[in-house]
């Protein structure tokens, strides 16, 4: 993962110009834009809103309908730990309370040292949980030692950024 | 100096446990060997728990070979496994593998075995024979043989395909849409993945028939965020049909376009409600829309759209080289044809088992299955997805069929089925659902979004012990109101699982169960 470059407007017109012909922009736009910067800044709303001719608020309540949209900058690094059923099955959940326990990272508690845990709704792994997605990559089969390693390149990575 | 070629999967379940790390040992280990060695990347073949499975080519055919990690690479070249040595991970020829001899693969026949991304492999396997065919039929008759083939729609609710097509094909309108719905957000199923991932020309191939049988020049794949490296894949895979002009300008024809466009997602299990996908693909908050009017004729941008699930489209290829009837001498009753069914959860062989309708479960989940990886007693069996009802282990016996389960309050969706073992408590499983549908709620009818908030309180109360038969009446109370006053499925259908974990383990709801577990 690269550094992430500082809020740009005329980088983010570029991309925001770049989609705004498609059928449905909207997201492929923000998609962009959070790729490029790993946000997606608030001052990108008017220059949205004012390339497809809709307003300030329907750009604004698209943005904040879906989870996967940060509307600050990343802190740090985010993994995204699979908490659905097919890993609770697996021990998902007593794998999560032991993290907590021995990192006081906070599941869904924002970023610390560098690094947040989110919970995320199955990663289509379901017979070898438990999972996490971070960076793009997938890790099966989780254990105590393979989270904590995990967390461990995370926080790594987050310090460096 | 001969080459020796190795089959490594690249789908998500073998990367999750390192295949691509095996990939580099073996590059490694030749090098220092001398070997020349060429590595092809393919799908899975669905047995994960051998996962990563990789395969050698030898004068005998592929022989497979796992679960391999990185360290076990240099015994696999000293024991001479590669030339048909023995080695204690050899599991021989896949396809004569016990779990695939049981199989019916029709959507799964290329996957694990092709480069996913090669036409050249794909062409050599029946690609493109269905739509080779299709172009030679007209549009009703295209129609008609989906209709023939009795499939029925793979993403939950089982709508007859052919009846949705065909009133597609029937509307009047300027411009109309195929959408493919890629947003598999159901725990415990990964089949719509597994085909971006192992044989994304067939997905495209299936989308260019429905959109030829409807009439429309315009397909889009709405695809889920949480599976980057089937986006990748089918990203690529449609540049290259492009290329060959199996989809894009003059596609279907001189004049006759068909364009394909892969949307993603971003984090929202509500947009696997067609209607809510279809606001999400024109940039809205993924609101559900009232039906009717239904999206077969008011569909995306007001125009009329055929939506199909991955595994509902990757069906037609094979429907249309082979016939209708072919596919629907496969099955039970009225559900006809095939089922990729995909094992979960507490599970000692989970994967890909694509099978005719009327199988039994306990065929599943114990045959194939193996019963629970932590070899303790089975308890509780989820199906169809986080809304789907949770089963006992004495309803195993139950076939795998539309009717049937529905008849004896459980539903397919998906096709996912997730064990769980004795050790769950159906309580906090209940209370899960409750607090999974509310945050996964789209927010726009009241009993959906409060009550769902509020059932996730309730069972809590429930699980500490207060006031619990009140509680379980108002709990049932509620249920019924989102049963019936709910606007789509999502929150008619929470009660499901809630429902069904009260009423099969009342147990695990008496005060004195979770007064035991905390002590
Ligand atoms: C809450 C909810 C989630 C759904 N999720 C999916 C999904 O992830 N994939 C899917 O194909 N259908 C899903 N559906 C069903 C779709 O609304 C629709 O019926 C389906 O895409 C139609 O395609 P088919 O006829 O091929 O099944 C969901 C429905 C609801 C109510
Ligand atoms: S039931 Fe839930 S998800 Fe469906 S429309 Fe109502 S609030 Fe939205
Ligand atoms: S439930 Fe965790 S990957 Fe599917």
């Amino acid at each position: 993962m690269e550094k992430l470059p500082a809020w740009d407007e005329p980088r983010a017109r570029a991309l925001i110009h770049a989609k705004s012909d498609l059928e449905g922009p909207l997201l492929p736009i923000l998609h962009d834009l959070q790729e490029t910067f790993g946000y997606v800044d608030p001052r990108a709303v008017a220059i949205i809103a004012g390339a497809l001719n809709i307003s300030r608020a329907e750009v604004f309540g698209t943005l904040s309908f879906y989870k996967d949209f940060k509307k600050q900058k990343p802190l740090g690094r985010t993994i995204k730990l699979c908490l659905a059923e097919a890993c609770q099955a697996r021990g998902a959940d007593a794998l999560a309370d032991r993290f907590e326990q021995n990192t006081g990272c906070k599941i869904d508690g924002g970023y610390h040292e560098g690094v947040e845990v989110e919970t995320v709704y199955c990663l289509g792994n379901c017979a070898l949980g438990p999972n996490a997605l971070y960076d793009g990559e997938i890790f099966g089969a989780l254990t105590d030692e393979s989270l904590a390693a995990l967390h461990a390149r995370a926080r790594r990575e987050g310090a460096a950024s | 100096m001969t080459t020796l070629t190795v089959y490594i999967p690249a789908d998500a379940a073998a990367l999750s446990l390192g295949a691509d790390r095996v990939a580099t040992a073996l590059r490694h280990e030749a090098q220092a060997r001398g070997i020349a060695l060429d590595i092809k990347r393919v799908g899975s073949h669905g047995m994960f728990w051998l996962e990563p499975l990789i395969e050698i080519e030898t004068l005998k055919g592929r022989i497979g070979f796992g679960p391999v990690r990185p360290e076990d690479v240099p015994s696999l070249f000293e024991s001479n496994a590669f030339a048909g040595g023995e080695h204690p991970l050899k599991l021989g020829h896949v396809a004569d593998m016990v779990w695939m001899l049981r199989q019916q693969r029709l959507s799964f026949a290329r996957i694990g075995i092709v480069d996913p991304l090669s036409l050249d492999d794909y062409l050599q396997k029946d690609g493109f024979k269905g739509l080779r065919k299709a172009l030679q039929m007209s549009p009703a008759e295209v129609v008609a043989e989906v209709h023939a083939s009795g499939l029925r729609g793979r993403g939950g609710a089982g709508f007859p395909t052919g009846v949705k097509w065909k009133t597609v094909h029937d509307a009047q309108a300027d411009r109309k849409y195929v959408i493919c719905n890629a947003d598999e957000g159901d725990s415990g199923t990964f089949a719509d993945r597994m085909i971006f991932e192992g044989d994304p020309f067939m997905l495209i191939e299936g989308m260019a028939i429905g959109a030829y049988a409807v009439g429309a020049d315009k397909g889009f794949i709405y695809l889920r965020s949480e599976y980057p490296h089937a986006a990748k894949v089918m990203a690529r895979a449609i540049e290259l049909a492009e290329q060959a002009g199996w989809i894009g300008d003059n596609a279907f024809g001189p004049g006759k376009h068909f364009h394909l466009e892969q949307r993603i997602g971003a984090g929202a299990y509500i947009c696997g409600e067609e209607t809510a996908l279809i606001e999400s693909l024109e940039g809205k908050r993924a609101l559900v829309r009232a039906k009717p009017p239904i999206p077969a004729l008011h569909g995306l941008f007001g125009r009329p759209t055929l939506v199909n699930n991955v595994l509902s489209f990757a069906a037609v290829p094979f429907i249309l080289a082979e016939g209708g009837q072919a596919y629907a001498d496969f099955g039970s009753g009225r559900s006809r044809g095939t089922l990729p069914v995909q094992l979960a959860g507490n599970i000692k062989r989970g994967g890909l088992i694509e099978l005719a309708f009327g199988i039994t479960l306990r065929e599943i989940v114990e045959g194939f299955g193996g019963g629970t990886a932590s070899g303790r007693p089975i308890r509780a069996i989820q199906i169809g997805g986080p809304l789907g009802a949770y089963i006992t282990e004495s309803q195993l016996d139950l076939e795998m069929d539309y009717e049937v389960l529905a008849a004896n309050g459980a539903m397919l969706g998906h096709g996912g089925i997730v064990v769980f073992d004795d050790s769950v408590d159906m309580a906090k499983m209940a209370k899960f659902a409750m607090r999974f549908g509310a945050e996964e709620s789209c927010g726009k009818c009241t009993p959906c979004r409060i009550g769902a908030t509020r059932g996730g309180e309730v069972v809590q109360k429930i699980i500490e012990g207060e006031r619990v038969a009140q509680n379980i009446a108002l709990l049932r109370d509620l249920c019924d109101v989102m049963t019936a006053g709910s606007l789509c499925a999502h929150g008619g259908l929470i009660p499901n699982p809630v429902l069904s974990a009260l009423n099969r383990f009342p147990e695990d709801f008496a005060p004195a169960a979770h007064k035991n577990a905390a002590e």
